[in-house]
């Protein structure tokens, strides 16, 4: 018979003002096995320990539950105070009265009595736990991280400057992300290429980082410490060492019509092609849904024409299969379509851009060499209308609920750089609210209206209509001034919401790592763990996260770095010891539990048994526990009950249901 | 509950919308082609029933110049629809006695040879009980 | 393929014409409008309000109707198709209205939204095509530049009507490339054309109407074409005929050579309430019976 005592927390007022504290603790009293109970105000406080601690040893106890908040929170503190006194940390259950109960519920009766049955489930279960002891695992001391863009490229430079080896995977030909599209950074108006590419070939040249372009994460298995990730580097056509980044294929190759994606399809790009400039790797990639050798089988232009004899027509694509001992996701963002919003008449007019288009039509490489001018007549426009929150901020299934953040800083930006530059263009915005939270921000917002007289309206626009001499009418609304607005303009710019790269959800897949309903990846705790994602081993840096701008991606990006540098540091992981097994007189070798294991850690092996006297060679199930999470799906699912969980067990989690139902 | 009260909530009822989701962006009055129209704007609409000032509401000529065109409707990105405040705040003045905003006598001067009984069954459905 | 049809009091009366053209066309394409017997007045106007029962229950009879003959329910009248299709919507997701209405009605089986609702336009779209559309007109329109006025009804709200993109529809301007004609876009088509305002303001229908017809003349359009008898009376009011308007279904019979045989079917209608009599033979089988 176990000895048990059970702690029962105020949480200030966030339990005892719902939950009877006291009477919870005298009813565990009149529970099977408690030798002890008492509540206090901060279970979790120094002093709450060392009450748990004080009874442990006072009353020889050998079991512990402690009626609080979420596991999630604070079973870790538990555990380790019980462990300090002597007692195996996983004799301590948490029963959750917090979250599951005094939160949700109004009545104190109600949540009182609800708060006991759970005590009892909670109860019930350490009466059947027995001591468990961790494993151990090893630490690859190399961290993968997937995406080129600033915030994958920081949190690369960061762990590699700590002295570990890092790999960045990037999907396009060169890294540089959606930074390397900008042309002006707020609030400093800096020039955004000049900033990013020293750190491009920091990173391109820094001995412990490789970079993989043009290349995909295929498949990841393993755990924290010791993942395992193949990498598909997708047949470039070019020779990697051979190049020498001239550029002669690209000037001469005759297929020129693909839409450049660097440029957000406003002008073209050859077949081969490098995205820009500066691109890092400097080898272009051969696209061969649009190359005419690879359509026809007839060109080979590129081939004749490059000196160093790197064209090669018959590469494959590539598996590169490495461990990893920490993965960082920095997958990044991309504007929405604008499908959903054609009252702006996006699709009807060459003038209507979003303001990614507009960053690359403002750039000196862009598509108008940096001349400010209407797509469908080259015209200088001298009456711009800009638009806010196109598509944030909806609680409609059209866009997206929240706010993305960064359009209203860029915006006052676009709006400056072309008044600076012409003075002569009027600038007109529509705005819900002007959020300008960040150091310098609403002076840089202020400037815009002061300095540079930029005509802020307070209103959304509801309709652009396009005019038969080319002329765009934008209906709006002043709301300070109630009128409605009829505004004659040459262009309109949208701010299209961003949203997560919709690569995202594949990867997190691949990870286990959790997402939200926005695609946006979740954090273990909004607060206190906001670079990590729940899975271990796991972080986040950059957009794939919630809507930032640049300077908070790099502070996140090396916050992340931070914490993969932690975890390389460590020589040893300590491994969970709640894993599964099967037992091998129950099993029936059917398979059913390695179909549903999430983290392939079920194989099968012949087994000679002994059952009751009968010799055999069957077919058992094998749990390799270095891979096993815990999850129980095997265990539910197994039609014979073989299969048990350490710390969960069956007969333990039918002791809970039989105590919530008696 | 006050009689103001009260017909704030009726509004709310009859029109199913929830005004506390409009985050006054405005779009509902920059859609609207009747705007120049109205003494309470769209966009006012809402926070006339927020403010429960339902007798403003009621005696607005607004409620004579909604078009139920439904631009304020579709375009709507936090699913308020002010036609739908503005259509309930109507139900609520024509369902009173000898309240209707048309009456069968005018019928015969505002008619010509082209009118589609259309139009004539859709005015009576909106200016009457 | 045959379907219920509902009709509706203006395309029994002031636009027999975009009735007839519909049925005659209906015919050319192989499909047949079997009018509903005791089809009841829609209101017009959908009734928004969420306690409104009793003004909801023509269309609801008119729905089971349909779907006591297995059939899907098709409607010219944007009117009309806005209504039913709405009220169709109500009976299958709102559960107050599906209540109330069938303890109201008591029909043999409670109506819970089964039937489809169908616009004669989608019927074109989605069950004729319009690539087949195409191969069976005699009479292509060529040369001729027509604006689509779509208004309000047939497109929003979008969530419900389903009907096309709402703010940047094309299922009129396929039609018209269908029956050899050339599309003119421009944006006022899903603008409002006042609707029953015209009633007692005529100023403002003849403001918005002017709007929309000089966008429409600005972009090139010789021509309007619309589904709705009220569309069509507030455009016409205001544009005082110089930029033709007509139903879409004149077009159709016209291209699909059947034009003629519409308009004889016109003389033979009878007019149900504005008092006038139909023609001679009619009349005559009508004593004669």
């Amino acid at each position: 018979m176990q000895r048990i005592g059970v702690f029962v927390c105020h949480c200030g007022s966030n339990i005892a003002a719902t939950v009877d504290v006291k009477k919870v603790a005298e009813m565990a009293l009149m529970e099977p096995g408690v030798v002890h109970a008492e509540d206090y105000q901060y279970m979790c406080s120094e002093a709450g320990q060392a009450k748990i601690q004080a009874a442990i040893q006072e009353k020889n106890l050998t079991g512990i539950v402690v009626c609080s908040c979420s596991p999630r929170m604070h079973e870790t503190t538990f555990r380790n105070a019980a462990q300090r006194a002597g007692l195996n940390p996983y004799m301590v259950e948490i029963a959750n009265i917090r979250e599951h109960c005094s939160w949700i519920h109004k009545d104190m009766e109600e949540a009182t009595k609800k708060a006991v049955i759970l005590m009892r489930a909670a109860i019930a279960k350490v009466n059947l736990n027995t001591p468990l002891k961790p494993g151990e695992s090893r630490v690859t001391k190399r961290a993968l991280v997937i995406g080129g863009g600033i915030a994958g490229i920081q949190t690369a430079l960061d762990i590699a400057d700590a002295g570990y080896k890092v790999d960045i995977v990037e999907k396009t030909p060169s890294i540089g992300g959606r930074m390397s599209q900008l042309d002006k950074t707020f609030p400093t108006l800096d020039c955004s290429a000049c900033i990013l590419t020293p750190k491009m070939v920091e990173a391109n040249a820094h001995e412990n980082i490789t970079i993989y372009t043009y290349s995909e994460v295929e498949k990841v298995s393993g755990f924290v410490g010791d993942f395992v990730v193949d990498i598909r580097k997708k047949a470039r056509s070019v020779n990697m060492d051979k190049c020498t980044g001239c550029g002669v294929c690209q000037e001469k190759c005759p297929s020129k019509k693909t839409p450049s994606e660097f440029n957000r399809g406003l002008n073209t790009r050859s077949a081969i092609y490098t995205p820009f400039a500066q691109a890092i790797p400097n080898v272009p990639v051969i696209d061969r849904e649009n190359c005419i050798k690879f359509k026809t089988g007839k060109c080979g232009v590129c081939a004749k024409v490059c000196q160093a004899g790197a064209i090669e027509y018959d590469q494959q694509d590539e598996i590169i299969t490495e461990k990893y001992g920490a993965i960082v996701v920095a997958t990044g963002f991309d504007m929405i379509k604008l499908d959903n919003y054609d009252e702006y008449a996006y699709s009807q007019s060459k003038d209507i851009v979003t303001s990614l288009e507009l960053e690359r039509i403002m750039n000196a490489a862009g598509p108008t060499k940096g001349h400010l001018e209407r797509l469908s007549d080259g015209k200088a426009p001298k009456e711009m209308v800009f638009i806010q929150c196109v598509g944030s901020r909806c609680a409609d299934n059209r866009g997206k609920s929240y706010c993305s953040k960064i359009c209203c800083m860029y915006t006052a930006k676009h709006a400056m750089l072309i008044r600076d530059k012409y003075p002569d263009v009027n600038v007109t915005v529509f705005y819900i609210d002007v959020r300008t939270p960040g150091k310098n921000f609403d002076e840089f917002y202020r400037r815009a209206v002061e300095d540079y007289g930029v005509n802020y309206i307070k209103g959304q626009v509801g309709k652009v209509i396009p005019q038969p001499g080319g002329k765009l009418l934008v209906r709006g609304v002043d709301l300070i001034d109630n009128k409605q607005i009829l505004k004659e303009a040459d262009m309109v710019v949208l701010a299209a919401a961003i949203e997560p790269n919709p690569d995202v959800r594949k990867i997190a897949t691949m990870l286990t790592a959790s997402i939200d309903t926005n695609n946006f990846l979740t954090e273990a705790h909004a607060k206190l763990r906001p670079v990590e994602s729940p899975t271990a081993g796991i972080f986040l840096s950059g957009v794939c996260q919630g809507p930032k701008d640049i300077p908070e991606t790099v502070s996140q990006a090396g916050a992340a770095a931070v914490k993969a540098i932690g975890l390389l540091a460590k020589d040893k992981l300590m491994t969970n010891p709640c894993t599964a097994h099967s037992d091998e007189l129950l099993c029936n070798g059917c398979s059913q539990c390695a179909n549903v294991c999430p983290y392939g850690a079920i194989s099968y092996e012949d087994r000679l048994v002994n059952d009751h006297g009968i010799r055999e060679t069957r077919r058992i199930a094998v749990v390799n526990n270095a891979l096993c999470q815990g999850c129980g799906a095997c265990t539910v699912t197994c039609p014979s009950g073989a299969m048990d969980l350490q710390g969960f067990s069956n007969r333990q989690i039918l002791a809970e249901v039989d105590a919530i139902c008696q | 509950m006050s009689t103001v009260n009260k017909q704030a909530e009726q509004i709310k009822e009859i029109s199913g919308v929830n005004p506390l989701k409009c985050m006054k962006c405005g779009k509902c009055s920059a859609s609207c082609p009747s705007y120049n129209e109205m003494d309470i704007k769209p966009h006012q609409f809402v926070s006339y029933v927020v403010n429960e000032d339902i007798e403003s509401l009621v005696q607005s000529k607004s409620l004579w110049k909604c078009l139920s065109c439904f631009a304020c409707v579709e375009r709507c990105p936090r699913d308020v629809k002010p036609g739908k405040l503005i259509d309930a705040a109507r139900q609520i003045v024509v369902r009173q006695r000898d309240q209707d905003y048309l009456s069968p006598n005018e019928i015969p001067e505002l008619l010509d040879p082209d009118v589609p009984q259309q139009l004539l069954v859709s005015a009576f459905r909106r200016y009457r009980r | 393929m045959k379907y219920s049809y509902y009709p509706g009091c203006t395309l029994k009366n002031k636009a027999k014409d975009l009735d007839a053209y519909a049925r005659a066309s209906a015919r050319a394409l192989g499909f047949e409008l079997e009018e509903i017997e005791t089809w009841q007045c829609c209101g017009g106007v959908y009734p928004l309000g969420t306690d409104e029962i009793a003004t909801k229950l023509s269309s609801v009879r008119a729905l089971n109707d349909a779907r006591e003959k297995g059939q899907d329910l098709v409607t010219v009248c944007s009117a009309c198709h806005h209504v039913i299709k709405r009220v169709n919507d109500d009976m299958k997701h709102v559960e107050d209205i599906q209540t109330r209405a069938n303890n109201y009605l008591q029909l043999d089986e409670p109506y819970t939204g089964e039937t489809r609702v169908l616009h004669y336009l989608e019927v074109l779209r989605d069950v004729v095509g319009f690539d087949e559309l195409k191969k069976k007109v005699v009479n292509p329109l060529k040369g001729k530049k027509i604006g689509a006025y779509y208004g309000c009804l047939l497109l929003r709200p979008s969530s419900i009507m389903g009907f096309d993109n709402p703010e940047n529809p094309k299922i009129l301007e396929d039609f018209i490339r269908a029956i050899g004609a050339e599309p003119v876009l421009y944006p006022y088509r899903n603008e409002c054309c006042g609707g029953y305002i015209s009633l007692k303001e005529k100023e403002m229908a003849k403001n918005l109407c002017h709007d929309i017809v000089e966008s429409a003349e600005g972009f090139g359009a010789e021509m309007l074409i619309t589904a709705c008898p009220l569309c069509m009376y507030n455009l016409k009011k205001s544009t005082d005929e110089k930029l033709p308007v007509v139903y879409f279904t004149e077009l159709l019979a016209e291209a699909l050579g059947v034009k003629d045989e519409a308009e004889e079917l016109m003389k033979h209608a009878v007019d149900a309430t504005w008092g006038d009599t139909g023609c001679e033979a009619c009349a005559k089988g009508v004593e004669n019976a």
